[in-house]
């Protein structure tokens, strides 16, 4: 096995051009799995730690450019007001050791339906930038999966950052999994209230092929929300729109039966965790206007 | 996190700190400091220079017949030494534990998913592992058996229902899977009526899925060809002679030529008892001349021990109005897989402990141990009566509803006691507290209900957000259970001891050399204390393990304690008489109360001192003990009556649990335990055992499972084979009675296993109580408790 250790991301990029099949390797916590099951047997890994710029996060006009290399530990620790959806994502994420090593852009490498930064990204409209030496682009998170762990990446492209836009309301992230700490989800649920826009980001992961977002769910939740006047009013939230809406979100996945659950489970979950969710979201709503 | 240990009175018994180091001292490991540091040497760390690597190239099929094995790709492979199958083996071509019937390589058949079909050794082992690729296996693949019942010609669905089951024209042509059948052992306990009836009945089918040991250490081990024609094996295992034995009938060498030393081993649960890559490595070695390492990955560590037997189980239980049990009539099937391994015991104490710890005056068990192509199941720490208790538990819980009487009372009242005759007609003639263990559960102060700010570690759900309390209830659950220590029903179980004493730089030094596998549950530390207690000397040397010295019997059964505990303290009482003899001589009379203390022989009332290093000067003192605990004998096979076990170990449980009843999510809260220890030689090392054994029965409770599709595991590897985390393992408050045994050595216990069986239906019984279903089925899944299975 070969290993490239390029020091910026120019040589990185050349790098990745030069071998379209090099496999980049950042934290490590998938691949290094991958090559120890034999799943994954590369003549080449790209290691891109060395990249200083990719473990930075700036913000730019107003919204946070999040390196692909930056830990979960860090998006923990620095950006849990910034990006709190992710942040809470984050926090289930595997134990210490998987937080301080894994990274948002490796997860969306993988692109794995269970992979838990998705929902939440998808929630916040979150905007991929990936880049080559023919130049960078920008996809928009819900375009991004294009199937069991495959993305709209080219084969000579690198993820740069992700995009995501400090929230104008609340978030809430909910993981099911078998076992309190460490471990996969069964299924996921991600949630943004945006106020500013009058909208809605509902997203689920580990219940259908990839990671996606539940249309029929964030409209119906917007134009009760818009109806009943209640991003203004902030009034109560009827028990009957929490629980339409947590039937909507479950009505959006398609989950399968396997090891880890069933799809009747996934479904229940799902619609569980989402009513849950928007219960508390909503009432972080109506308690940031008393100024709590 | 636990409370100290207490002693019946209440005294507390110090747990850390200097002490002296023997009996009743929580004394340091020796290998603890080097643990903690990652310094230790376990068996994957063996290395040699020049070494080969072996590789076990394994059955992808659960039942098929092997056509045709070609190896030429493979043999042609740079790098490759050797590659082996069957025709390979010079010896014995079947070994086994208690049956000889698994083949070290598969001959003709292969009958489990994982099952070895060649090996290969090469110089690296990414070479290796792509050689075993290269081989070519041509099977014929049949239908497999993969129901205990079915594969005895029992109903396959439950006998509640009535419905029998089809035995389909294939699985009866393929139900032999071995010549004699697919029952491996039937016991019966027949005693009192035999057509009892009762005012109030309860009947209930249960069952308990296949739970892994999930030791961390892999298996592995190192073979070394040697000069004169033999091998020296250097292998992480539980019982080295057993080892040997089965080791030197496959290679056909005398046991001077299979020479065996422990390697470090890294958990073990009874996963280590039966071989794994031992005979392997050996005829590698012995075929290339090489030294040959072998150390399996997680992934093939779980096709290469044996799990415990999943079991289903139909009881049914009649009382008195008043709470009296008047009967149980049980009928218990475990699943043993493929081959026997320690199948006929398990079988033998789910069925002569398969009620609990409860008087009952008629009993009717049967108990089946049955051969399926499923992957073979053996030894697991609580072995054959983990399952039994969640049967009986949950018969007992149901009882107290149908009677409308609390639980406890319910176990209380028919609880056993010393001089209660046990099913199989044994007077139990040591302290049996069964109902002390329970009232002083009950005694202790319930944890505080969750109020005020949310901490999400706390919750069902973790820190996955999943709820801030919405759907959260609380239950309680007790469970009591037995289990017996060591070996039963007529084995002739013994360990051996050599216990040395001499003068090491000025200070008399003790070597204690066992064969006793030390597996981390502290038997070198407990070897150790018995030495220094019965020679008062400080300096005590644990000799590496291996067959230079008599067999110590197995690390399990809860018995090295005792057995191996058993035969130091013998064989140090042997190097003691021979040091007093001495100093009688020396001071030419005899002295009634001489002793050794201090590293002296000192006599109060003459007011003698001899240090000892007077008394040896250069010369050693050296004994060897092969000591036994008093005879068991075997059990009527129409009846099950007899002395069948030597002593019982018993603890309870208390599980409080908070089960967000929605999404089927469980945060176990606390944990509480009593146990009778009879006297802990190591306190703090007993309340390791009982912290560990009662995670891994909370485990298995739920969310530990190995999941088989067609005779296929599903899920062999840590992803999704879950063990408890921390914050799934709660604090505990622990409390140890010691009332001693007056036939075992100190008085003591054997501790390892009965927490492993009380934890798990206590928990059980406390989603129970928390949910209000009547679950009959371990691990519990999130589906059984939102009926979304
Ligand atoms: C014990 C354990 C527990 C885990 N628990 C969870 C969990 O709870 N939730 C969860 O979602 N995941 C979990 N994971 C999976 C893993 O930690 C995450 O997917 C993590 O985000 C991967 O990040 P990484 O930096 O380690 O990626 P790596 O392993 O380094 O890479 C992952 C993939 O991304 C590619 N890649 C990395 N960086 C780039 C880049 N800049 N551009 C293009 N491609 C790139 C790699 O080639 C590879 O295909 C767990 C893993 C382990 C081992």
């Amino acid at each position: 096995m070969e290993f490239l250790q390029p020091s910026t991301w120019a040589e990185a990029l050349e790098a990745k051009a030069a071998h379209p099949d090099a496999v980049p390797i950042a934290g490590g916590t998938d691949v290094m799995v991958g090559i120890n099951f034999g799943h994954l047997r590369p003549a080449l890994l790209l290691d891109l730690t060395r990249v200083a710029d990719l473990r930075e996060w700036t913000t730019v006009a107003g919204a946070v450019r999040l390196g692909a290399g930056v830990s979960y530990a860090r998006v923990i620790t620095e950006l849990g007001d910034r990006l709190p959806g992710l942040a809470m994502a984050a926090r289930t994420i595997g134990s210490p050791q998987i937080r301080n090593r894994g990274t948002v852009g490796g997860n969306l490498a993988t692109a794995s339906p269970a992979g838990d930064a998705h929902p939440a990204l998808l929630a916040a409209d979150a905007v991929v930038e990936v880049a080559s030496v023919r130049g960078s682009r920008r996809i928009p998170v819900t375009d991004f999966y294009t199937g069991v762990k495959r993305s709209a990446m080219d084969a000579d492209e690198l993820i740069a950052a992700v995009h995501v836009t400090p929230p104008s309301g609340p978030q809430q992230y909910s993981k099911i999994g078998t076992r309190n700490a460490m471990v996969i989800a069964v299924a996921a649920f991600g949630l943004a209230l945006h106020p500013d826009r009058r909208t809605v980001g509902a997203a689920l992961g580990s219940a259908a092929p990839t990671p996606r977002r539940a249309p029929a769910a964030e409209e119906f939740l917007a134009g009760e929300l818009d109806a009943a006047g209640l991003w203004e009013s902030r009034a109560e939230l009827p028990a009957a729109t929490a629980r339409r809406f947590g039937e909507l979100v479950a009505a959006a996945s398609s989950p399968i039966d396997d090891v880890r659950g069933t799809a009747a489970y996934r479904r229940h979950a799902l619609s569980v965790m989402a009513r849950r969710a928007l219960t508390w979201a909503w009432t972080d709503y109506r308690d940031e206007s008393r100024g709590n | 996190m636990s409370t100290p240990t207490r002693t019946p009175t209440g005294a507390p018994a110090h747990l850390t700190g200097p002490g002296s180091g023997g009996v009743g001292d929580s004394a340091q490991r020796p290998d603890g400091v080097l643990k903690v540091r990652g310094e230790f040497a376990y068996g994957s760390d063996l290395w040699m220079e020049d070494m080969l690597w072996g590789v076990t190239l394994r059955s992808p099929h659960p039942y098929a017949r092997v056509l045709a094995i070609d190896t030429s790709a493979a043999t042609q492979l740079p790098g490759v030494h050797a590659v082996l199958t069957s025709e390979d083996v010079p010896g014995e071509k079947v070994y086994g534990l208690e049956l000889a019937d698994q083949p070290v390589l598969a001959v003709d058949v292969v009958r489990y998913q994982g099952e070895p079909v060649a090996l290969v050794a090469a110089d690296h082992p990414d070479t290796a592992r792509r050689a075993a690729a290269l081989i070519r296996v041509d099977y014929e693949v049949w239908e497999p058996v993969t129901d205990a019942r079915t594969a005895l010609g029992h109903p396959a669905t439950d006998a509640v229902h009535e419905s029998d089951a089809e035995v389909t024209e294939l699985s009866r042509e393929s139900a032999h899977l071995h010549p004699e059948g697919n029952l491996v052992r039937h016991l019966k306990v027949r005693t009192g009526d035999p057509q009892p009836t009762a005012d109030v009945v309860v009947v209930g089918e249960y069952e308990v899925g296949m739970q892994d040991q999930a030791f961390l250490g892999p298996e592995s081990g190192l073979a070394v060809p040697a000069d004169d024609g033999g091998v020296e094996l250097y292998v992480a295992t539980q019982w080295l002679h057993v080892d040997q034995r089965q080791i030197c009938s496959a290679l056909g060498l005398p046991p001077e030529q299979v020479r065996l030393t422990l390697a470090g081993v890294g958990g073990a649960f009874g996963g280590r008892e039966d071989l794994s890559m031992h005979v392997h490595a050996c005829l590698l070695a012995l075929r290339t001349g090489k030294p040959v390492k072998m150390s399996y990955n997680r992934e093939e560590s779980f096709f290469g021990h044996v799990h415990r037997h999943p079991a289903t189980m139909r009881y049914e239980h009649g009382a008195t109005r008043d709470g009296q049990l008047v009967y149980v009539k049980a009928s218990i099937w475990f699943d043993g897989g493929a081959y026997a391994s320690s199948t006929p015991a398990v079988v033998g104490n789910g069925g002569t402990m398969g009620i609990g710890p409860y008087v009952v005056p008629n009993v009717h068990v049967d108990c089946y141990g049955a051969y399926t192509n499923n992957p073979p199941c053996g030894a697991m720490r609580g072995f054959g009566s983990v399952q039994t208790a969640f049967a009986y538990e949950s018969q007992m819980d149901a009882l107290a509803a149908e009677l409308g009487m609390d639980p406890v009372e319910l176990r209380c009242r028919n609880a056993m006691e010393q001089g209660s005759a046990t099913p199989t007609g044994q007077v139990i003639d040591s302290p049996a507290p069964v109902a002390e263990l329970l009232r002083r559960l009950e005694a202790m102060p319930l944890p505080a209900e969750a109020d005020g700010e949310v901490d999400l570690r706390d919750m069902p759900g973790g820190v996955s957000n999943t709820t801030h309390g919405e759907g959260v209830r609380r239950g309680v659950g007790y469970a009591v259970a037995y289990k017996n220590v060591a070996f039963s029903e007529g084995y002739d179980d013994y360990s051996t001891a050599r216990v040395r004493l001499e003068v090491v730089g000025g200070e008399p030094t003790a070597t204690v050399h066992t064969a006793a596998a030390e597996v981390g549950q502290g038997l070198v530390t407990v070897e150790q204390q018995i030495t220094r207690t019965e020679l008062g000397v400080e300096q005590v040397t644990v000799h590496p393990k291996d067959t230079t010295v008599g067999s110590a019997g197995s690390t399990s059964a809860s018995r090295q304690t005792y057995v191996t505990g058993g035969a130091v303290k013998a064989a140090c009482e042997a190097v003691r008489g021979q040091l007093l003899a001495r100093a009688e001589r020396l001071v030419g009379r005899s002295v009634p109360d001489l002793r050794l203390a201090g590293g002296q022989v000192v006599s109060d009332a003459e007011e003698i001192a001899v240090p000892l290093a007077d008394l040896l000067g250069n010369e050693a003192v050296e004994e060897t003990v092969q000591w036994r605990h008093r005879p068991t004998e075997a059990i009527d096979p129409e009846t099950g009556q007899g002395f069948a076990h030597v002593q019982y170990a018993f603890s309870a449980h208390r599980a409080v649990v908070d089960v967000d009843t929605e999404l089927g999510l469980v945060k176990v809260v606390e944990m509480a335990c009593t146990q009778d220890v009879g006297k802990a030689i190591n306190p703090q090392a007993v309340i390791g055992q009982i912290q560990g054994g009662t995670a891994q029965g909370l485990g298995l409770a739920v969310m530990e499972e190995i999941l088989i599709r067609d005779g296929k595991v599903v899920n062999p590897s840590f992803t999704d084979y879950l063990i408890p985390t921390i914050l799934d393992m709660p604090p505990m408050r622990v409390e140890v009675l010691e009332y001693a045994d007056p036939h075992a050595p100190y008085g003591l216990r054997g501790v390892g296993e009965a927490p492993n069986i009380s934890s798990g239906p206590a928990v059980l019984a406390a989603i129970r109580a928390a949910t209000g279903l009547p679950l009959a089925r371990v691990p519990v899944r999130p589906e059984h408790l939102t009926g979304t299975s």
